[in-house]
């Protein structure tokens, strides 16, 4: 059993690291530059910046008194819970990484990156890390500009609020939950554009299943990336009516723990995204 | 072996649908064409070279390298698939210089190869342009230089003439030519045999998934020579023509074409054929307007080789 493992190191070891690493910086670059610098982009800039709009007009328009800064950092916590995890992120998400795989097959462009000389689990992976940081940078932007414009309007005490109270741990727990959904999110769709010619359907039923998630049992809560994410929420968001149900915590969890689960879950999907990659087969005249 | 590219037994099918069936050759270097008409094969056959798709049962080693997720074998093989698409947005000199840039090497000699590239099929002066506002045969022409911009020692071209014009198609043959010599592997296909015979080596001919023959490019063209051939003469008098014609041994079929301003003839010596043809024109008996072979395209070579039934001969 030590040979075996043995073995296994020193065949790891083996593998060319540094090449891969000069590969994987090359396309993530490559990547990262087609998501965002493209005017089919446009409409998930927009999804990511409508919030930031609507705070805008609030700063411009509505007076700030430091009575409403509970409210409106209740009004915070409810964009980024029930706007930004359940519609901005998850369809920003589905139209950054269907792309990636699917996208490129429709465009019948995929081959080229087949044919080049890199492992197929390497591009898999650069891709994923590519619209990662292209979904992070815009929707963590925008709710930097979201936090920023929320507080701006109320002077000395949004700046007290912000600077010596807990408005930079509520932004940080905002940018992880920012962070994870992307990941989260990024890797089902991934894996669901691998699988289906249109990946549609199986992500509306997705957002069905993360809308009922809360009220399932808890075995069954875990294969949801929202049910993970309300756990790391700094603020919890009173909600009423139909809404309530997608605020709703069964199961106290920590913070770490929601993270780690959250990561494991990433971790198995990217794993059979990787063997999917491995057997794709380029048929471009069944897409 | 490690300098051939080996297919032994391989099948392919999609679904129900066959690919090629039971294919098993050895290729060793220098210019093969592999010719057959549209859906007989040949790109299924390229692309399991490639990996592109993987073989339902058999083997394939190209070079000694498995095609499947294999990076080794990208660093010495070159594609130009007939898929004409491109990402999008992208210029002709990016396109080749990302390619290069994920083999690894520095940027400085990516760029000596993508500009090396560009000029080696005269696109130099578009290379700034985006793709998406070239021709068709600029296109065709981009897609061969990224095959061949990291010196590969493989090429697979599938129908690399497609959409170029005269002189494009010269200039890339040369360029096959000078590959070929310098030792490369070069597979090209077509569905006509006539526009690859001048260069290749050898040819494999293949229709229905099934390989129907291979060898040196004489040995099938001979095969080929020795069946009948149908040429389709228009001139005023057809009929008396067809009389004339049919006097020599050399003619075995003749049909009127439906317009009744032409005629089929088929001979079994078409150098012969077409020196009495000369004589008939000289003498003035007939007015000949225009003599085009009626059958020289591969579908043709194909009923000459496997018969109307599909069986082999």
């Amino acid at each position: 059993m030590r040979e075996k493992i043995g073995n296994f190191w020193k065949h790891l070891l083996q593998q060319p690291w540094g090449l891969w690493g000069i590969q994987a910086r090359r396309l993530v670059r490559m990547e990262v530059r087609r998501n965002l610098f493209s005017w089919r982009a446009g409409w998930i800039y927009f999804l990511a910046f409508v919030p930031t709009f609507i705070v805008f007009i609030h700063l411009m328009v509505d007076h700030h008194q430091a009575l409403f800064l509970s409210d409106d950092t209740n009004v915070l916590a409810g964009i980024v819970q029930l706007y930004y995890i359940r519609l901005g992120i998850f369809f920003g998400c589905l139209g950054i990484f269907s792309r990636l795989i699917r996208g490129e097959m429709i465009e019948r462009s995929l081959h080229f990156y087949l044919l080049s000389p890199v492992r197929r689990e390497v591009l898999l992976l650069c891709k994923f890390v590519a619209g990662s940081i292209s979904a992070v940078l815009l929707f963590g932007a925008a709710l930097l500009a979201d936090f920023a414009l929320m507080y701006a309007g109320f002077g000395a005490a949004g700046s007290d609020y912000v600077f010596n109270g807990p408005g930079l741990g509520q932004l940080e727990a905002y940018m992880a939950i920012v962070v994870l959904a992307c990941l989260g999110y990024g890797a089902i769709f991934l894996l669901l554009s691998m699988i289906f010619r249109n990946p549609m359907p199986a992500a509306m039923l997705l957002l069905g299943w993360e809308a009922i998630n809360p009220v399932l049992p808890s075995l069954l809560q875990k294969l949801s990336v929202a049910s993970y994410l309300r756990h790391l929420m700094p603020v919890s968001v009173s909600a009423e009516g139909i809404f309530a149900l997608l605020t709703v915590q069964t199961e106290p969890v920590s913070g770490w723990a929601a993270a780690l689960g959250l990561l494991l879950l990433i971790a198995v999907v990217l794993c059979y995204s990787c063997y999917r990659m491995r057997t794709l087969e380029i048929r471009y005249t069944t897409e | 072996m490690n300098d051939q590219i080996v297919f032994e037994d391989v099948s392919k099918f999609y679904g129900e649908v066959l690919g090629v069936n039971r294919i098993s050759l050895a290729i060793p270097p220098g210019i093969t064409t592999l010719v057959g008409p549209n859906g007989s094969g040949k790109t299924t056959l390229m692309n399991l070279m490639t990996g592109l798709v993987q073989p339902s049962s058999g083997r394939i080693s190209v070079l000694g390298f498995s095609p499947v997720n294999s990076p080794e074998l990208f660093r010495i093989l070159g594609y130009c698939t007939q898929f004409d698409s491109f990402p999008r947005g992208i210029t002709g000199w990016q396109f080749i210089f990302d390619g290069l840039l994920l083999h690894g090497m520095s940027e400085t000699e990516a760029l000596e190869l993508t500009f090396e590239s560009l000029q080696r099929v005269q696109l130099g002066d578009a290379a700034g342009r985006k793709i998406a506002g070239y021709s068709k045969g600029m296109r065709q022409k981009v897609r061969l230089a990224q095959a061949i911009a990291h010196h590969p020692r493989v090429l697979v071209l599938d129908e690399p003439l497609n959409g170029l014009d005269p002189m494009a198609r010269a200039e890339s043959m040369a360029l096959f030519q000078e590959l070929g010599r310098q030792g490369m592997h070069l597979l090209i296909s077509s569905h006509i045999l006539d526009e690859v015979d001048r260069i290749s080596d050898r040819v494999v001919l293949i229709t229905g998934g099934y390989l129907v023959a291979e060898g040196s490019i004489q040995q099938v063209r001979r095969e080929v020579r020795e069946k009948p051939m149908q040429v389709l003469i228009r001139c005023n008098q057809p009929a008396l023509l067809a009389a004339k014609m049919f006097s020599v041994n050399h003619c075995v079929e003749a049909r009127l074409h439906a317009d009744g301003k032409g005629v089929f003839l088929r001979t079994g010596d078409i150098d012969q054929f077409y020196s009495m043809l000369n004589g008939i024109a000289a003498e003035g008996l007939v007015d000949i307007e225009s003599v085009a072979p009626a059958d020289d395209d591969a579908s043709a070579i194909y009923q000459y080789l496997i018969g109307s039934d599909g069986s082999a001969s």
